[in-house]
């Protein structure tokens, strides 16, 4: 029961969503972007978001791409978490995807909605990280297309009135081995407690985690550390835990403590796997 | 038997499947104003101010209640206020309502009034309550109205205080070869029935108070609402449709309380007050926490010869039924073993955590944590097979309890008989341990329970029956059809009393107070018991008025007549003989002339001989019989994660008798999926304020499909001669051992001894870390 | 200065939406949940209301032949789209198949978890254990052990594929 009410537009182009977007925002009302919609509906009950325009992204083509162009997969913001597994272009996005929630909410909840969520696990943002994807960004100022790592830096940096388009990824990364793991509190339900996802790219490993802070992030400093291949996997795994962010979380979840004790066992199965 | 033992299908099994079924929040009428509370956001504070200016702005606001002073609410303690004043004590606590025309619009109102303030020391637990110099959650505690069986101690936390003193302590402690002594605690947690509690209320011209609730106890609220308003009983309508899921949590009257207020403020217009998810696990009753102290002591042969244990239960900031719940684990505080000399303190602890409403087990899987981790503790330190060490403690006819009743064949069940089936069908003889490989090891856990029901002394349950023209019959029980499917039950046993088609009985669904006869609460498991022999007394009341008619009609004496197939007929020829539809209204000669009159059969039953317990010593009749059973939980354990997955879990009760097959196969693995999800996931994290956490089902986890084990299930039939067929309580006691059996499975697995609940992961490692 | 639900706004307006094989007009706020509306609006109270969080699945309904928890879901964005609730659903197999099975005890959870096996039945007529621990996590229910509800389901599935 959202206590607040709102105007709905569902504009058909990127052009109109922006405009409608900078439109509103000069009457003084508090738009928002709605694509999955599940944090505005859930948290607005809670009183933890508001709007009062909401412009639903679900109509426009771009943000529904599913597709290869050349070498690069593009899939737009606005599928379901649902449709990219059962499509499944990309076997890591996948794997962590189908993680995330259940199947039903994944059926509501978006790319672009996880990848710019609030709530800060934002797990399916781990596979783009890892393979070095281009997002297209529209806004105000027109498109642009950006290295996710540049503006991935805890949250999608967007501007005010951008919006996440599609995620561009090069053919070469999505065939190659991968690891992803999530472990929860307990058994199979719930947030994570740690999610891991690694690629292996030749001889390079990458790493990116989820719940270990309160934001998802992929860490070159610790990559460097799994990297050391004449080293012994303890060495390798201890290198990359000195040098893990400060912000460990620790909640209802699991301890601090207790989540570097959960990550060093799933490095050392990431290590194990990608061999 | 031709009906018992059937899996009958449930009588509204068409309406829930297709989803006519109707619960209270689904009436609704276009009348119906939104009633909405304003919660408490703090576990202890004073309340400063309440300013309502801004909520009254908003469109289609009728009534705000806040601050004003009501009559103290409570069931053995007067404790509590409906809507705080002064103070609020728990997070979650109704500190005002609103009324309005639309749930969105009652919100934004409840949004928008500001409470102010002012933090207080909080009680976070009941150890810490226990202490000398604790904060006082209730000042005036001296000053409450009390029912009979409650000893509240001004000046301090304790809201109720029961002594079990039995035997001899220092004959039983000298008699002690070995001796152990261990802690445990766990927090309280949720009952998380699917459908949130709902009331609805209106106050109708003629002064009658109609209230449609989602209530295991609607009787109760009746007489409760009567008695704390100064209303006429008679007036006041309590109806209750089919119920979402209860495990005792719907046990407590609250909503209706507030439902009725709101209706009052209103000028008696329909109101209608719905938990949202998050209110209904903290605002409303919660499953109680404990800490527990166990020692037991046994001589060689390993017969345990003395026990000393104390509960401090987390009854949370109201005591509600706690108080009960507390008495409860009093009066079975040994589990299902014989112990002579015995000493248990069982204290009702004030916290400024949610108060506690009954839970599935009323107390025993609580205790049973502790007390059988401590059995596989002795066991352990004795060399001894954990079953080998229930086995010669079972409890058994002739020994008595800890409030000193004397057992017999009867009101105690079998549970040796119980180990032994455990014992095949978990393939006991295979062994405990089983080493998969260095990393993973599948282990198995044991443990054993027994109950009885401590319900009122002068608890009555009543049915009566009339008949369609047709010969059908219509059964009418006050028992409420939570999901335990006893209506059904009813039928069945109604049918088999009867020796007809069960399909020939039309079971009335809905409960309401004005014409149903009263059952006093669907809990503990007195469904069964007391409407089944409230049926067959009906039954028996309906068969005699039946004969009568027949044998005018028949010219034959009453006592040659048999019933059965919906048929009165002769002994010796069946062929002569009446259907019902023929006397059900008196039997119609073809002159017209009409002789007898409608039969309506009536039944109703009482409990025998239950008494108050003794204030020093605990001695007194606190339950009819006692219902027992043995546990096995089989877990694989990943020994580098501390992880690990349920593989079976197993329950063998002593029922007395099976009436329907699937369905009480169906109640007992639902009970061990509920044990199960409370002993390794289920709890409340509370902050240093004393607020929780995790108030919704995205951080409060119940099981979910696929993280369940494979279930076995077995039953032993020691009948209990008082009980329909035989029957004792059935729908509880899967949940009981299973806390116990996993957290011994999980001490073996992991090789440190586990005390708290939940048992997750992170709890085994820090277990682990600490011994390292 | 009293505003009613009912009047159109910017923030309402009567929308058309497909249930169960009709076509309703029914006015709505844009801020209600397709929940909100079936129940409090269209009086289809099968889908059951336990969280409104996303978290439980009482409220499951089929959209376009996919199962949709209907409090996740606004009724504006149900616009254009073949909603099913359960009271669309007639004697379908998997409904007979829950009486059979004892796949339901206080029936709560019912609706919600029949229209999501529903969906899974026709999406994946030949689901795996895999898939269908998969798609039933979704839904939560207190009273069963969910072995009732697997083999309810399992029961649909081999009619399905015709084996044993
Ligand atoms: C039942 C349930 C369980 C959950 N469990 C998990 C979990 O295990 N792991 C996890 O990571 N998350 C979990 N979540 C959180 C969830 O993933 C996010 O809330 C969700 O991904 C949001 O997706 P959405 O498509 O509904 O986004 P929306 O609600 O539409 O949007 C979320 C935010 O992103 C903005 N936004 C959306 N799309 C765009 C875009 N294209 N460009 C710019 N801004 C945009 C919106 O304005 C909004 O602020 C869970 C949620 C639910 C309901
Ligand atoms: S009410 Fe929709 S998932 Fe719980
Ligand atoms: S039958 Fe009660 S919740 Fe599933």
């Amino acid at each position: 029961m959202l206590p607040f009410d709102f105007e709905y537009y569902r504009p058909e182009t990127l052009k109109e969503a922006v405009e409608r977007y900078q439109f509103l925002e000069h009457q003084g009302k508090q738009p928002t972007y709605f694509s999955g919609g599940t944090e505005l509906i859930t948290l607005g009950r809670i009183n933890l978001a508001y709007a009062d325009a909401v412009i639903d992204m679900k109509e426009i083509a771009e943000c529904n791409m599913k597709e290869f162009n050349g070498d690069h997969l593009v899939l737009g913001s606005a599928l379901s978490l649902t449709q990219i597994e059962e499509a499944n272009p990309f076997p890591l996005l996948t794997s962590v995807a189908s993680e995330v929630a259940d199947h039903t909410a994944r059926g509501k909840i978006t790319l672009g909605g996880n990848i710019c969520a609030q709530i800060f696990y934002r797990e399916a943002v781990l596979p783009f990280l890892l393979a070095d994807s281009q997002v297209i960004i529209v806004g105000p100022e027109g498109i642009r297309n950006v290295q996710i790592n540049e503006i991935f830096q805890e949250h999608l940096r967007l501007k005010k009135g951008e919006l996440l388009v599609q995620t561009v990824t090069d053919r070469r990364f999505i065939g190659a081995p991968f690891f992803a793991k999530k472990r929860r509190q307990q058994w199979d339900t719930g947030y994570p407690l740690i999610t891991v996802a690694a690629l292996k790219i030749g001889q390079e490993i990458r790493l990116a985690i989820s719940g270990l802070c309160p934001f998802p992030f992929r860490s070159e400093e610790m990559e460097v550390y799994i990297n050391r291949w004449g080293q012994s996997l303890e060495a390798r795994i201890d290198g990359a835990l000195s040098v893990l962010p400060k912000s460990i979380l620790d909640d209802v979840e699991g301890s601090a403590d207790y989540r570097i004790f959960v990550l060093r066992n799933l490095l050392m199965d990431a290590l194990q796997a990608l061999g | 038997m031709d009906v018992i033992g059937k899996s009958v299908i449930r009588k509204e099994a068409a309406d829930k499947v297709t989803g006519r079924a109707k619960y209270t929040n689904d009436f609704q009428s276009i009348e119906m104003l939104s009633c909405k509370m304003v919660i408490s956001p703090y576990g202890h504070a004073k309340i400063v101010n309440i300013d309502t200016s801004k909520a009254w702005k908003v469109p289609g606001v009728i009534a705000i209640i806040a601050g004003k002073r009501y009559p103290l609410t409570g069931e053995a303690i007067r404790d509590r206020p409906p809507i705080a004043v002064d103070k609020v004590r728990y997070h979650g606590e109704p500190v005002a309502l609103v009324v309005a025309e639309t749930p969105s619009q009652a919100k934004t109102a409840a949004d928008l009034i500001k409470v102010q303030y002012e933090l207080l020391p909080v009680v976070n637990s009941p150890a810490q309550a226990f202490q000398k110099d604790a904060p006082l959650v209730h000042e005036r505690l001296g000053e409450y109205k009390l029912e009979a069986d409650s000893y509240p101690v001004p000046g301090t936390n304790i809201a109720t205080h029961y002594k079990i003193r039995k035997g001899n302590m220092e004959k039983g402690w000298s008699e002690s070869e070995t001796v152990v002594e261990a802690s445990f605690s766990f927090a309280p947690s949720d009952h998380a029935a699917m459908e949130t509690r709902c009331a609805t209320a209106e106050i109708v011209p003629d002064g009658n108070i109609m209230i449609t609730t989602s209530s295991q106890a609607p009787f109760m609220v009746k007489r409760l609402i009567a008695d704390y308003f100064g209303e006429d009983m008679g007036k006041i309508i309590v109806r209750t449709p089919l119920v979402g899921g209860a495990y005792g949590g719907k046990a407590s009257v609250q909503l209706e309380v507030l439902a009725y207020l709101a209706s009052k403020e209103v000028g008696g217009r329909p109101v209608k007050l719905l938990n949202t998810r998050e209110e209904d696990i903290i605002t409303s009753a919660c499953h109680i926490g404990l800490d527990a102290t166990v020692k037991l002591g046994v001589d060689r042969s390993g017969k345990i010869r003395a026990a000393e244990i104390r509960y401090l239960w987390d009854g949370g900031a109201y005591s509600d039924k706690a108080v009960d719940v507390s008495r409860s684990g009093a009066v079975d505080c040994t589990g299902p073993y014989d112990v002579e000399n015995l000493w248990c303190d069982s204290y009702c602890m004030y916290t400024n955590h949610p108060y506690a409403a009954p839970f599935r087990g009323f107390s025993h899987s609580e205790l049973s944590f502790a007390i059988e981790r401590t059995m596989d503790l002795l066991a352990q330190k004795l060399n001894m097979d954990p079953f080998e060490l229930r086995y010669i403690n079972a409890i058994q006819p002739g020994d008595t309890t800890p409030t000193r009743v004397k057992l017999n064949k009867s009101n105690v069940g079998n549970l040796r008989k119980c180990i032994e089936k455990v014992k095949e069908l978990f393939k006991w003889e295979e062994g405990a341990i089983k080493e998969i490989d260095d990393r993973f090891i599948r282990v198995k856990g044991v443990s054993c329970s027994w109950k009885t029901s401590t319900i009122d002394t002068d608890a009555p349950s009543g049915v009566i029956l009339t008949f369609n023209r047709d010969g059908s019959i219509n059964l009418m029980s006050g028992v409420v059809e939570i999901g335990t499917g006893t209506k059904t039950i009813l039928a069945q046993i109604l049918a088999e009393r009867m020796r007809m088609d069960v399909d020939n009985i039309h079971v009335r669904m809905e409960v309401d107070t004005q014409t149903t006869p009263e059952h006093w609460k669907t809990v503990a498991s007195r469904g069964t018991f007391m409407g089944g022999r409230a049926v067959l007394r009906a039954a028996e009341d309906a068969i005699n008025q039946l004969k009568e008619i027949a044998a005018c009609a028949l010219r034959a004496p009453k006592d040659d007549l048999e019933v059965a197939n919906s048929r009165v007929f002769l002994r010796d020829d069946p062929s002569i003989g009446l259907h019902f539809k023929d006397i059900c209204y008196g039997f119609k000669y073809p002159n017209g002339q009409t002789i007898g009159q409608q039969v309506i059969g009536r039944g109703s039953y009482i409990l025998r001989h239950l008494t108050h317990l003794d204030p020093e010593t605990g001695a007194g009749k606190p339950g009819p019989e006692w219902t027992v059973a043995a546990y096995g939980v089989e877990i694989e354990f990943d020994k580098r994660d501390y992880t690990y997955r349920l593989i079976k879990a197993c329950t063998v009760v002593d029922v007395g008798n099976v009436m329907n097959e699937k369905a009480a196969e169906g109640q007992v693995m639902g009970a061990m999926s509920m044990g199960l999800a409370f002993a390794g996931r289920e709890t409340f994290y509370f902050d240093e304020l004393g607020r929780v956490l995790n108030p919704q089902l995205r951080t409060y986890r119940p099981l979910r499909y696929g993280e369940n084990p494979e279930y076995l299930v077995g039953f032993v039939k020691t009948p209990q001669l008082d009980g329909p067929y035989g029957a004792r309580g059935l729908g509880e006691h899967g949940l009981m051992g299973m806390p116990g059996a996993l957290g011994n499975a999980l001490s073996i697995a992991s090789g440190v001894s586990l005390h708290h609940l939940p048992l997750i992961p992170e709890l085994i490692w820090r277990a682990k870390e600490a011994v390292k | 200065m009293r505003r009613r639900e009912g009047e159109e706004t910017v923030a309402s307006r009567t929308i058309t939406l497909n249930i169960n094989g009709e076509e309703r007009n029914v006015m709505v706020r844009n801020a209600d949940t397709l929940l909100y509306t079936l129940r409090g609006k269209l009086g289809l109270s099968g889908s059951k209301p336990g969280c409104l969080n996303g978290d439980c699945g009482a409220c499951t309904v089929n959209v376009d032949g996919w199962p949709m928890k209907s409090c996740l879901m606004l009724a504006v964005e149900a616009e254009g789209k073949k909603v099913m609730t359960i009271e669309g659903l007639r004697n379908a197999p998997i409904q007979q198949a829950f009486v059979k099975e004892f796949a339901f005890q206080c029936g709560y959870c019912t609706p919600g978890f029949i229209m999501n096996c529903h969906a899974l039945l026709e999406q994946h007529p030949n689901a795996d254990d895999k898939t269908i621990k998969e798609w039933l996590e979704s839904n939560i229910c207190r009273c069963t052990s969910y072995i009732e509800i697997e083999k309810a389901v399992k029961s649909v599935l081999r009619g399905h594929s015709g084996g044993s």
